[in-house]
């Protein structure tokens, strides 16, 4: 069997790297931007391209994370890491609630009920006071990191967000190239034979919901701070849609792919961001194609084209 | 400076400015407009492109530039998205030199973009968005509220429909922040005014079907049936009261009404109605002359938003140009001093918490019989004047003295 | 308070006719082809618009368009299952759900460049303006139309798929249909027109919305949720379990737009995870 650690290693390293020096070509709110819908887009992908669960309901985790890390660190005056960790633990807290109730059905089934889910989280969020509602939570400041690093600059920000984006990607990493995570492939592969040997599918499936949905939150609560500010279209079902088309067009099953691909939708949202509703246009014919012949993915399909080729 | 002088544009879709000398008053040698609106969405056509337009419109007849420096005008749609506002805000201050950024349709993208602004001092200029805290606890020293606001609507379509015998009021009321805001101006009004609120129902924002609020709203036998919402839901409320038979004997009073939403309405289902408006492109010769410029370019007439985001700017060239400099504290100095005259507004006066303060006009809208000519469809009904109309400064903002 | 709550159930079963018209479609599709078909809402707003137009551009009057109009994007919707759909049909169910959710952004974002958002008017038809005063409530011609006509069209589906021959051999098809094309049924042309069917019967609603609702691009989006919920609680593959509970849903929902309306939009889902948790295969639902 063909080591994919060669691959991934320099696949990690230019990922890296890029990424140390990207404000200084790119945009940095841009970047920033990226990365946090980068981690979204891989969290998810956990839960989709390994385990095989479709969850129509993503959004939910990303903006309840995002709306409690700016109620933290605005309304209650607390860090920005105390603020962070709020967001991660209330997404995966909502992970363990939802997961352990939509674990029970599969397929289409379990999408809708991630779906419904989200809904009601929408709602609390339009209804309860302290959201702003249709406004959105404005002006979460962005204070001291550990009292030390001032984070209002775009640099510092930027450095302090890729931080945690890999952090949040090596979970990831470790979750997929770890027996936990073969497991979760044998899940998606042939879940009866999974359970014939003797797994407790539920649990693993449930593990993975909640460390899917707590990595989510905390990608929301990076964007919270990055753009200082909480809004609905972060509960938004087409949030949920969006995530699923960055997995899918990048590759979902491969762990670089929900980057490219959350890279390729962002850079396609700013650059149309003029031409009215072409972006939707367009972003529904590449999802179209993306399901027709390119399931794979960008990333798959190169993956495939160069172990064709060697 | 919050600019970086390593950072340089990656996506470069827009006009690049022309790198003049320092030494001139204004910054980088251009003054910048950034028209920042909804142009797909629910609110396209109040504002949208049209806005766009009035921009263009108003960079060409001053004469394309200020102070000897060209002004160059650039448009993104934020798709009533606030993170979307505020990244291309962000974008637009910190890589393309932008100085101000107009309309701002949609309260939520309007809150988003001032801190921003404030915070690199540039100015906002808002035409679009109508929440009174915009000038209240969350105003910003480098905003200006130009066109309407939810005050201003309550204000003259209450009192003026409680003057004219509708004394108790059922609200339809769209569930959010505008809506319920709306709804409490309106309330406040009518009960000063001597009616009485006999009842009310929140509806989920949005909302396509109103038969049931409806309902309601007839078993109640209000008078007068307010509708606290705006855009699509107020369309949709108005033509299904008139399926329902309400307005056999109820009237509606469309508290935040557009001349688009007539348009697309029709006067068969809309006639009779009350509403207040910053602006009427029929109202006096100068609003015609200038309307059918706008015509012209735009193929519709404009609404108060468009008409607000011309004359808007028109004061702000001026401003610069009195000013002698884009800097934004001079300027923002500038436009409070001078009052706006002109086809749009008179003795406008803005004030230190950024609310320009002009007259409004009640307007009724007329029946299919009484409309001679295409887009002929207000009466105006009377002139609200500046002090009766806006409410005086709120305390909550910081920048009110006491 | 009788009189109150009448009148606000007669609206809940107006609408409620209107969701199971709407979730007809969607359930033929999902049990017969078992694709999620989720530019079912896009196919709606296609039919609200192409009568639109019709009207506008060509003179052709509601009458004509209820006729014509499910008849043209239904062809439309062949063309589509012929080229694309097509491929997918051994696939996860789940392919067919991204690729139709595709579809309806590209349908959304082209009617939303053509022709902005604020919306068309679509007149009532003459015949059917003005209502009758019941009493506890007016009650407008046109909606009791709108149920007359749905429950005619749901039950007339439900009879030819469950009772007549035809029915039996797309159902058999779905089942087998390797076998039935043995037997010389032309299997492929059945998908095509069922799918054409189900994308007719949007398209049908979306004439019989124009008239109440503004005609605008997003008509199908906002309500594209709420009809997956309706069949997902029917049960996926069941016909007469969507139709029942579009008509309940419709009465729940107006009972709540009277009792707490905020919470109206949401009380869909709630139902919809309550009844997925208790049974998981929908109400009338057959395990898959």
């Amino acid at each position: 069997m063909s080591r994919p650690v060669p691959l991934a290693t320099w696949g990690y390293a230019l990922l890296v790297l890029l990424g140390l020096t990207a404000p200084f070509f790119v945009y940095p709110v841009f970047a920033m931007n990226v990365l946090c819908l980068a981690l979204f887009a891989s969290a998810f992908n956990l839960l989709l391209g390994y385990t095989g669960l479709l969850s129509f309901g993503h959004a939910a985790f990303l903006g309840a994370a995002a709306y409690v890390t700016g109620l933290a660190v605005k309304g209650w005056g607390l860090p920005v890491e105390a603020g962070i960790l709020a967001g991660t633990l209330t997404a995966a807290l909502l992970g363990l609630v939802f997961g352990a109730l939509a674990i029970r059905r599969s397929g289409i089934y379990f999408a809708m009920i991630t779906l419904g889910f989200a809904q009601m989280v929408y709602f609390l969020v339009l209804q309860m006071p302290w959201t702003g509602g249709e406004d959105g939570l404005q002006g979460i400041p962005r204070s001291r990191l550990l009292g030390l690093v001032g984070l209002s600059g775009n640099l510092p920000m930027y450095y302090f967000v890729y931080a945690l984006f890999l952090g949040g990607f090596w979970v990831i990493y470790r979750t997929i190239h770890s027996p936990f995570g073969q497991v979760l492939r044998a899940i998606r592969e042939n879940e009866p034979r999974a359970i014939s040997l003797g797994y407790d599918v539920d649990r693993y499936k449930l593990l993975a919901f909640v460390i899917s949905a707590g990595l989510s939150g905390m990608a929301g609560a990076m964007k919270a701070l990055v753009f200082q500010s909480a809004t609905l279209s972060d509960v938004d079902w087409h949030r949920s849609g969006a995530v699923i088309l960055m997995t899918l067009l990048g590759g979902m099953g491969t762990p670089f792919g929900p980057s490219v691909g959350a890279l390729l939708v962002v850079g396609l949202e700013n650059y149309l961001a003029g031409t009215g509703s072409w972006v939707t246009v367009i972003t529904g014919g590449v999802f179209m194609a993306c399901v027709l012949a390119f399931r794979r993915g960008i990333v798959g399909e190169v993956v495939a084209l160069v172990k064709r080729s060697f | 400076m919050s600019r970086t002088n390593r950072n340089f544009a990656l996506i470069a879709a827009l006009a690049v400015s022309t790198a003049g000398p320092a030494a001139a008053q204004v910054s980088d040698g251009v003054v910048k407009v950034g028209v920042l609106t909804d142009m797909t969405g629910a609110y396209s056509d109040l504002a949208g492109p049209g806005s766009v337009v009035a921009a263009q419109m108003a960079a060409e007849d001053f004469g394309g530039k200020v102070l000897g420096k060209p002004i160059v005008v650039i448009s993104s749609d934020h798709q009533n998205k606030p993170d979307i506002a505020s990244t291309t805000a962000r974008r637009w201050f910190d890589e393309q030199q932008v100085d101000v950024i107009a309309d701002l349709v949609t309260s939520s993208t309007a809150l988003a973009v001032m801190p921003i602004a404030a915070e690199k001092r540039r100015i906002t200029l808002l035409s679009g968005p109508g929440s009174t805290p915009i000038v209240g606890e969350k105003c910003t020293a480098y905003n200006v509220h130009y066109t309407y606001n939810t005050y201003a609507m309550a204000a003259g379509t209450g009192r003026a429909v409680v003057q004219q015998g509708g004394k108790s009021w059922f609200f339809i009321t769209a569930d959010y922040v505008f809506g319920k805001s709306l709804e409490a101006d309106t309330s406040k009004v009518v009960e000063a005014a001597g009616g009485k609120i006999v009842g009310g129902v929140k509806a989920p924002f949005p909302t396509t079907d109103f038969s049931s609020y409806l309902l309601q709203a007839q078993g109640s036998g209000a008078q007068i049936v307010g509708l606290a919402n705006a855009g699509a839901d107020t369309i949709n409320a108005i033509k299904q009261a008139n399926e329902f038979g309400l307005t056999k004997k109820q009237s509606l009073a469309g508290l935040l009404v557009f001349l688009s939403d007539v348009h697309s309405l029709g006067l068969a289902t809309a006639k009779g109605m009350y509403l207040t408006t910053a602006f009427y492109w029929d109202r006096d010769e100068a609003s015609r002359a200038w309307s059918k410029r706008f015509f012209e370019r735009a193929k519709k007439m404009p609404t108060m938003v468009q008409a607000g985001v011309y004359s808007e700017l028109m004061h702000y060239f001026a401003a610069v140009q009195a000013a002698g400099t884009d800097d934004a504290d001079k300027v923002m100095a500038k436009m409070r001093e001078i009052p706006v005259n002109d086809f749009f507004a008179k003795n406008g006066r803005i004030g230190a918490d950024g609310l320009h303060r002009h007259d409004m006009y009640l307007a009724q809208v007329k029946s299919p019989e009484d409309s001679k000519y295409p887009w002929d469809y207000y009466r105006i009904v009377k002139t609200i004047p500046a002090a009766e109309a806006f409410e005086p400064p709120d305390p909550s903002c910081p920048l009110v003295k006491k | 308070m009788i009189q109150v709550l009448s009148g606000q159930l007669l609206i809940g079963l107006i609408n409620g006719s209107f969701y199971a018209l709407l979730s007809l479609g969607l359930a033929i599709i999902f049990g017969l082809l078992n694709v999620v078909n989720f530019a079912h809402g896009a196919q709606y707003m296609l039919g609200a618009f192409v009568a639109w137009m019709g009207l506008r551009y060509l003179g052709v009057g509601y009458w004509w368009a209820l006729l014509l109009t499910p008849v043209v994007v239904g062809l439309l919707g062949i063309v589509f299952e012929r080229l694309c759909l097509r491929r997918l049909y051994g696939l996860d169910p789940l392919y067919g759900l991204l690729l139709t959710f595709g579809l309806a952004l590209v349908l959304e974002g082209i009617f939303q460049n053509a022709f902005g958002i604020s919306g068309n008017s679509y007149p009532v038809p003459a015949l059917l303006q003005g209502g009758t005063n019941l009493g506890f409530m007016y009650l407008p011609r046109y909606r009791a139309w709108v149920v007359l006509v749905s429950l005619a069209v749901c039950f007339g589906s439900w009879f030819v798929i469950e009772r007549t021959r035809l029915g039996a051999y797309l159902r058999a098809g779905t089942e087998n249909p390797v076998l039935l094309q043995g037997l010389g049924v032309n299997v492929p042309l059945m998908f095509s027109l069922t799918y054409g069917y189900g994308v007719a019967l949007a398209a049908f609603a979306g004439v019989m919305a124009a008239p109440i609702y503004q005609v605008t691009p997003l008509m199908g989006s906002s309500v594209i949720i709420v009809v997956f919920a309706v069949v997902v609680i029917g049960g996926m593959g069941s016909i007469l379990g969507s139709i029942l509970t579009g008509l309940g849903l419709g009465l729940v929902e107006g009972l709540t737009k009277f009792l707490y309306p905020p919470a109206s939009d949401v009380v869909v889902f709630a139902v919809m995870a309550l009844v997925l948790l208790v049974r998981p295969a929908g109400l009338f639902g057959r395990a898959r």
